[in-house]
């Protein structure tokens, strides 16, 4: 569905601070994949979604979406393609808007924004089933603007707003680490929910083992942009947190003291 | 009491004719966060634009279309500067205002162009203010109803949180150059007014009017933000109303026309840090308790 063939890329070229994040990385998701991506800092994650999101331009090789060539398509293109959770829950929602006017923005993905009216009051039923199901009680909040919400509330509300018109791939860049363990664990359930009913083609970072383990049918573990354990299949449903560390060892991963550490 | 009939008309007539200029300021410096310049030199391509055909004889009311849409041209070449080639919001507008100035003198010829007989908008046979009040309503009218549609969402949006508009697949540079353009269009539509009303278009009569534009909207934000049912675009109307009459009234005490720039400054300064309030608690307590009370530390 998603293939990244031998992509490079290189920041700060030619000055002291270059850095060759990646040569020659490729990746091969399949139709319906949930891949959780962990790493230590730097191991290139994010910029790997965000060279797919087209955040950023990849300096050589080659991105397809369902067979066609997006490498170079700008940004707000490859938005109509696939939808994205970011880590900072103020990315994800307009702050002077109400819960209504976001959830319609959103709903309206896709379809033309002409002048009929911005708010859809026809679908607010449907909009208090989406949140009810969060359990947070934000289906009774509709008219309050999002300024006003907790940054789990807006977690919350922007994964359902992302979700809404079924997107084929689903990016969730570190969705909840900006959020305490409680709130986290509501979102991440939410996801799961979302994800498995949907059937939506999801790649997730995370800087959470247990998550990364729990969650998925494939693990992939970075460092330095390149991908040193990619886990799936029924290896991926037995994994531990110990068989994990040894192949992170086995892969020769530095990092993997650290990692461990992350564990506790 | 006649005096202060007047006076009172006067104000409502000058108020009302900005107000559609503060509506246009209004959609780039608080939606889109935008602070555009460019309106210094828009409105007066407005006077000029509207000027320029009633000398030849077209309907006013054709000539102020013409003036709005003279605005939309120079909002997009603001908004084409800053979003296609990438400088910043402030030098686009400083960039446009400046441009403008010699767009101006080329469509009037001269630096000030009198219309002495020519017919206005004010020739029809009811009181001027009823006209100015119906051009600005509609347009506020116009403006609140667009704002809320999908597209005035998208709009709102950009100025909120571009990231999230772009994630719905949406071209926020478009959406910038769209606000940019309406936003000039208005302030343009307001020259033109202006000049039909005050009878002459003037290269120089736009400076300041971003400055007089941002003070009538903070004037009105800052009276009227706890009336929470009511519209920004109707605080920024009121605001603009205001503010007239407050110059209105600094004039009638004895102060130059020339001042008002530097009291429409030093306006925008209290109002801006009035709501800073806190930095002042010192300043309070002395006003309130005496020096002994105040201890500053």
């Amino acid at each position: 569905m998603l293939q990244l063939s031998n992509l490079y890329k290189t920041f700060n070229k030619g000055t002291v601070n270059e850095i060759n994040l990646y040569r020659g990385l490729s990746l091969n998701v399949n139709n319906g994949d949930f891949i959780t991506i962990i790493g230590g800092n730097g191991a290139g994650k994010s910029t790997l979604l965000n060279l797919i999101s087209g955040k950023i331009d990849p300096d050589e090789g080659a991105i397809l979406l369902n067979d066609s060539d997006i490498t170079h398509m700008p940004e707000f293109r490859k938005s109509k393609l696939m939808a994205r959770v970011f880590q900072d829950p103020s990315k994800g929602t307009c702050p002077s808007m109400t819960i209504l006017e976001n959830m319609s923005l959103a709903y309206n993905k896709g379809k033309a924004y002409g002048l009929s009216m911005g708010a859809n009051k026809k679908q607010v039923s449907l909009f208090q089933e989406l949140l009810s199901q969060i359990g947070i009680g934000l289906e009774d909040k509709l008219h309050t603007k999002v300024s006003l919400l907790s940054g789990g509330q807006r977690q919350a509300l922007s994964l359902i707003m992302s979700t809404m018109t079924s997107p084929e791939l689903l990016l969730l860049d570190e969705h909840t680490a900006a959020l305490d363990p409680k709130t986290s664990e509501i979102i991440i359930n939410l996801t799961e929910k979302i994800v498995t009913e949907k059937k939506i083609t999801t790649m997730m970072v995370t800087h959470n083992m247990h998550h990364a383990i729990r969650m998925g049918n494939r693990l992939l573990m970075m460092q330095r942009g390149r991908i040193v354990v990619d886990v799936h299949g029924p290896e991926k449903q037995d994994l531990t947190q110990a068989k994990l560390l040894a192949m992170f060892e086995k892969a020769g991963c530095e990092d993997a003291v650290s990692d461990r550490m992350l564990l506790d | 009491m006649a005096q202060l009939l007047d006076f009172s008309i006067n104000v409502l007539q000058m108020g009302l004719i900005f107000a559609i200029m503060v509506l246009g300021v209004y959609i780039t410096y608080r939606i889109l966060d935008f602070p555009d310049l460019s309106v210094d030199g828009s409105f007066v391509t407005g006077a000029a634009v509207a000027s320029v055909l009633l000398l030849n004889g077209v309907n006013p009311f054709v000539a102020c279309v013409a003036a709005f849409v003279a605005g939309l041209g120079a909002g997009f070449i603001t908004g084409f500067l800053h979003v296609k080639l990438g400088i910043t919001n402030l030098l686009s507008g400083i960039l446009v205002m400046i441009g403008l100035y010699s767009i101006n003198l080329r469509i009037m010829g001269k630096s000030n162009l009198p219309l002495f007989s020519n017919e206005t908008i004010f020739s029809l046979d009811v009181h001027p203010l009823v006209v100015i009040a119906a051009f600005a309503l509609v347009s506020k009218l116009l403006l609140d109803f667009l704002l809320s549609t999908k597209l005035g969402f998208l709009i709102i949006g950009t100025g909120d949180n571009p990231d999230m508009i772009t994630s719905l697949g949406i071209d926020t540079g478009k959406m910038k150059i769209l606000a940019l353009m309406l936003s000039n269009g208005l302030v343009a539509l307001a020259g033109s007014i202006m000049a039909q009303y005050q009878r002459f278009a003037d290269v120089g009569m736009g400076t300041g009017i971003v400055v007089m534009g941002l003070a009538s909207i903070i004037f009105g934000e800052t009276l009227f933000r706890r009336v929470s049912i009511m519209l920004p675009t109707t605080m920024a109307l009121l605001g603009s109303i205001l503010y007239r009459f407050s110059i209105g009234a600094a004039l009638n005490l004895g102060l130059s026309p020339t001042d008002l720039k530097l009291v429409t400054c030093v306006i925008i300064v209290f109002a801006l840090s009035a709501g800073n309030a806190h930095r002042f608690t010192g300043v309070k307590r002395l006003l309130k308790g005496g020096l002994a009370n105040a201890s500053i530390k």
